[in-house]
């Protein structure tokens, strides 16, 4: 009895949640304007990355302060395949698995010299891995022009499908339907499919070996576990989603530079994870909803609410946004050390 | 090859100045476990209030000699340092000193990201100069150009490092940090305050910071609300290198820090015959200590320690 | 049962959204022909840079301020000019962001960004939505070779700006061996690599190339390994946070090369953070000085006295811009982008920088060039190169 009426509610709940997925984009648009359906296609990038560090720093147990790296060269590869930079053009369907493979190519580059590495080792090692490739981003445009440099690379081309291109405006049933909306459902669908990949890796053989890893490596290669490939996989794994997403970023952009790609952006993808809840997945598109959304929303009525309180402003929006953020790391890991919603293995764990 | 000697001094002055930052990470490292990423922090809080008194003291216009408005300067940084340090640790780190790993780190980001905020608050967004009280000479040696506030910071941080050692190994202090680094519980049990330990350790680190964060601001003529950021990750670079944890090690990774990044600018471009050049720079450094890292997993002087559960 | 509270708040949410979108109608109005205007400025207001964003500002509000003054009066009605000041903290993730939101307010125009590297970015964006976009500063010239309707500027780009510096640098002061160093950002590197070209065909010999970031405050390494090239010019692309300390520590190790920058280092700042080292140094400037403008003094003058403080560097260029689209306006007898946007590619406007009219492109035509040199702690003209009063081609060099 209870067991159907539950499952009933929780499908009914799931419906609920479907419909406001569906129709998000133009309600945002018509109340808020197409400024906030970016920002929702910025979380979903953002969702994706925060999924794919939780599968290093959440399933795995490895501390990674370089994951924006992995996002760097999956939006460089789909930009050097799609754009004038080499007058290539290829369709998404090539550029964005390349992007994809390239990504996790990197992903064991990194990994394979730091299995050694204790926690903080790790750590900085990741870091300086992540600060390379910017500067040879920023760099690679002498003697060969390959990046372009710091001017970035411009022109990408859109998502396209034949004539179909995600960037054009057009209508539909009346709404405006343009760029931005149409990349949302592309980002949503991707997005989901991330989730439920994630969903799978949690429960399976492989997901439970990062587990055993995380929680001690002794005794799970005492059980036979090869931690070497295991550890490799969850680097792959973790830095092909990020470039996946890279590939996405530059294609809704239209333009990337190494200036997107430095160590705050990491550091923002890792409070994303550690904030939302560490390892698991609700809690992790939780974090990286909030510290997309929350900033965004700080900028657009920080001014004007100083305005109101004190005719004038005493504290700018950018600054107001990173005080914001620094605080809410300290509290909520000084209140609730486990995340906002953990799961329950960690509630445990740092139970005091 | 005639500017191998004056980009050997440039390297040591620069590695000094790391290795004054490393020490005050490497403390704090080597007692509680904690990357203090706000260190760096720190340092620009301990530059810029220094700034401010100088240039304060200058519109006061009373004439004094520049070594009496460096020592008021520094003897106004310290206390500011260490208050915050204080803070910090009481607020931050204390509560989760039995959290793993991930938790202290995260929190020490964010107290890099507030502390840096609230000087962008409270300095403003400029650059600030260095006020020009310091004449400094040139001294020729051997056809490089050495200044005497280079030889002072080299002597500086040496001087520093050795009181740190003295510290450490002559006194009931040291002794008691060096056993609530080996193992805090079993300290306690011997009658050793864990937390005023602790304490002591952060302000000891912070009162180094301060110090830096005057040499620093006086070397390189400017100070400003970021400048702490870039600093205390080469710092904590060096203090990984030389082994964390270690203060000789600190120094060691500090001083060859700066001679790497030194030699790698000047010579980077010839070394792979124009194919990179001094853009590279930092990445000679991190691809160094992968290399060191690799071979050495604990740093160049770290302890060799088993790999715990 | 978490899902069905998430889906509920999340379908309320989106009802609340939908109906207050019904009841808003403060999106139609503006741009379309109301009796209010808004112009957008978009520049670095906070950062290192904030202290040239916040004069662009300035400038913008004095023109808006000047404009509603004079009582402007466009297709028969009386209009009234709103600023709407965005940050775009010279950040080029940013950019795009505050470029969207100033479109999604339907401001009819923009005069932004400031940097090159927030400019371009941001310019795909005032495209797609029609809106005119005139730089003040950006000298990059990408901006203008995307083939957008709306890209405009109203300085000389980097491609005339390093070839004056270039050939000033080869023939002017008889380099035999010039060093060069940019900071790897889109500016800097774009700058060098113009200034090294021309420098090259002019007949100077490049000694050395080396790197910096705009982070950076040691620069001994880079400077010790150019000293051993003995060079007797050094070129640096990049901004007054850097140029300064790089005087001090080149002037440190001995080096008694000349020192010479583009527009990002001929700005007040440099002299509060190079000090002595500063003086002597050459700078060049994508416009006319102050004092050379024909309005100058007097825009000086009035800036002055509405903000007490003296001009810092692109303001008169900013001024110009907003009137530039206010003269648009009253051509076309409408304040919506969609009619005014062709005259703008028409403008033929006598501002206080000089005469600005704009070529195919969008570039500014017979944009001078000029070089100053950093006397006494202040920046004095020392030759102005081009502009229209020399004529076509022409390369007479005025000194003072």
């Amino acid at each position: 009895m209870e067991t159907a009426r539950r499952r009933r509610l929780a499908w009914a709940g799931l419906a609920l949640v479907a419909a406001a997925l569906a129709v998000l984009p133009f309600a945002l648009a018509s109340a808020f304007g197409l400024a906030w359906v970016r920002v929702v296609n910025l979380a979903l990038l953002y969702v994706m990355l925060a999924l794919g560090l939780n599968i290093v720093v959440g399933f795995a147990g490895l501390l990674d302060l370089g994951y924006i790296a992995f996002y760097a060269v999956g939006a460089y590869c789909y930009a050097l395949l799609s754009s004038p930079q080499f007058g290539v053009h290829l369709p998404f369907w090539i550029t964005l698995p390349t992007g994809f493979l390239l990504a996790a190519f990197f992903g064991v580059l990194l990994g394979a010299p730091t299995l050694k590495l204790r926690g903080d080792y790790l750590a900085i090692v990741t870091l300086g891995f992540g600060e390379i490739i910017r500067i040879f981003l920023n760099n690679l445009n002498a003697p060969v022009n390959i990046t372009n440099g710091p001017q970035g690379v411009n022109l990408i081309d859109p998502l396209r499908l034949g004539g179909f291109s995600l960037a054009s405006r057009g209508s539909f049933l009346g709404f405006d339907f343009g760029g931005p909306q149409k990349y949302y459902y592309a980002l949503l669908a991707i997005t989901l499919g991330i989730v439920a990949l994630n969903l799978r890796l949690q429960d399976s053989r492989i997901g439970r070996a990062w587990e055993a890893i995380r929680e001690d490596e002794t005794a799970a290669k005492a059980m036979g576990i090869n931690t070497r490939n295991i550890k490799l996989l969850a680097f792959a794994m973790g830095a092909s989603f990020g470039g996946l997403a890279g590939g996405l970023f530059a294609s809704i952009q239209g333009f990337i530079s190494p200036e997107s790609f430095g160590l705050l952006e990491s550091v923002t993808v890792l409070a994303m994870v550690v904030l939302g809840g560490m390892g698991n997945i609700p809690g992790v598109i939780l974090g990286a909803v909030l510290l997309t959304a929350v900033p965004e929303v700080i900028r657009y009525t920080v001014v004007p609410a100083q305005q109101a309180m004190f005719g004038r402003v005493l504290v700018d929006a950018e600054a107001l946004r990173m005080l914001l953020f620094g605080l809410a790391l300290i509290l909520v890991m000084v209140l609730r050390p486990a995340g906002l919603w953990p799961a329950t293995v960690r509630k445990r764990e740092f139970a005091r | 090859m005639d500017i191998l000697l004056q980009q050997l001094i440039n390297g040591v002055t620069l590695g000094s100045v790391y290795a004054l930052v490393a020490l005050g990470y490497t403390m704090v490292y080597g007692i509680i476990g904690l990357i203090n990423f706000a260190h760096g922090e720190l340092v620009m809080v301990g530059a810029l209030t220094a700034l401010s008194v100088i240039a304060a003291l200058l519109r006061l216009g009373l004439g004094l000699p520049p070594a009496a408005m460096m020592l008021i300067a520094l003897l106004a940084a310290l206390p500011v340092c260490m208050l915050l340090a204080y803070a910090m640790e009481r607020v931050a780190y204390r509560p989760l000193r039995r959290a793993p790993r991930l938790a202290p780190l995260i929190t020490a980001i964010g107290v890099s990201i507030v502390l840096q905020n609230v000087a962008m608050l409270v300095w403003g967004r400029s650059y600030f100069s260095f006020p020009p009280i310091l004449s400094v000479t040139n001294y020729d040696v051997a056809g490089a150009t050495i200044t005497d506030l280079q030889i002072l910071i080299v002597l500086l941080s040496a001087a520093l490092m050795a009181g740190l050692l003295l510290i450490v190994h002559r006194t009931r202090l040291g002794l008691a940090m060096r056993a609530t680094a080996e193992n805090l519980g079993v300290a306690a049990l011997m009658g050793v305050d864990a937390n005023r330990i602790i304490v002591a350790a952060f302000l000891l680190g912070s009162a180094l910071a301060a110090v830096a964060g005057l040499m620093v601001s006086a070397y390189y003529g400017i100070a400003h609300y970021y400048m702490g950021f870039l600093l205390g990750l080469k710092a904590f670079t060096a203090a990984v290198l030389g082994g964390i944890g270690n203060i000789g090690g600190a120094m060691l990774g500090g001083l060859l820090l700066g001679v790497i990044e030194s030699l790698g600018a000047g010579y980077i471009g010839d070394l792979t015959g124009g194919f990179l050049g001094s853009n590279y720079q930092d990445v000679f450094a991190f691809m160094v200590l992968v290399v060191v890292l690799t071979i050495r997993p604990s740093g160049l002087l770290g302890e060799r320690v088993s790999e715990r559960a | 049962m978490a899902a069905v509270r998430v889906g509920s708040i999340l379908i309320l949410a989106c009802a609340i959204a939908g109906l207050a979108a019904c009841g808003d109608d403060k999106k139609a109005a503006g741009a379309k022909g109301g009796a209010t205007v808004t112009i957008g400025i978009a520049a670095p207001l906070t950062g290192p840079q904030s202290h040239i964003g916040k004069d662009l500002e300035n400038a913008v509000r004095l023109a808006a301020e000047d404009a509603n003054a004079a009582k402007v009066v466009v297709g028969g009605k009386p209009v009234h000019f709103e600023v709407q000041a965005e940050d775009d903290q010279a950040d080029p993730k940013m950019a795009p962001v505050v470029a969207q939101k100033l479109a999604d307010a339907r401001v009819a125009a923009v005069v932004g960004h400031f940097n090159s590297g927030t400019t371009i970015p941001a310019s795909r964006i005032y495209n797609d939505a029609g809106i005119p976009q005139i730089s003040p500063s950006a000298t990059n010239p990408k901006y203008t070779e995307q083939g957008f309707k709306t890209a405009f500027r109203v300085v000389a780009n980097d491609n005339q700006q390093g070839k004056v510096v270039g050939e000033y640098i080869a023939r002017e002061l008889k380099s035999k061996a010039l060093a060069i160093i940019d900071d790897r950002t889109a500016y800097g590197q774009g700058v060098a690599d113009v200034v090294e070209r021309s420098a090259k065909a002019a007949g100077a010999n490049v000694v050395a190339r080396e790197f910096t970031t705009d982070r950076s405050t040691d620069f001994k390494a880079i400077l010790t390994k150019i000293k051993g090239t003995r060079p007797d010019v050094i070129f640096f692309g990049g901004i007054d946070t850097q140029a300064g300390p790089m005087l001090q520590q080149m002037r440190g190790l001995g080096i008694e090369a000349q020192f010479v920058g583009a527009d990002g280092i001929q700005s007040t700042e440099l002299f509060k953070l190079g000090g002595n080292a500063v003086e002597g140094t050459l700078a060049s400037f994508p416009g006319l000085p102050l004092e050379r403008m024909p309005q100058g003094a007097s825009f000086g003058e009035r800036y002055r006295k509405k903000w007490n403080q003296d001009v810092v560097l692109y303001a008169p260029q900013g001024y110009d811009a907003f009137n530039v689209f206010v003269e648009a306006m009253k051509r076309a007898g409408s304040t919506d982008p969609a009619k005014f946007l062709p005259e703008v590619a028409k403008t033929d406007y006598n501002g206080i920088t000089g005469p600005i009219r704009f070529d195919e492109k969008g570039d500014l035509k017979d944009g001078p060039i000029t070089i100053f040199k950093a006397v006494g702690g202040k920046w004095q003209a020392l030759a102005t190169i081009g502009g229209p009063s020399q004529g076509q081609g022409a390369k007479a060099a005025e000194k003072n």
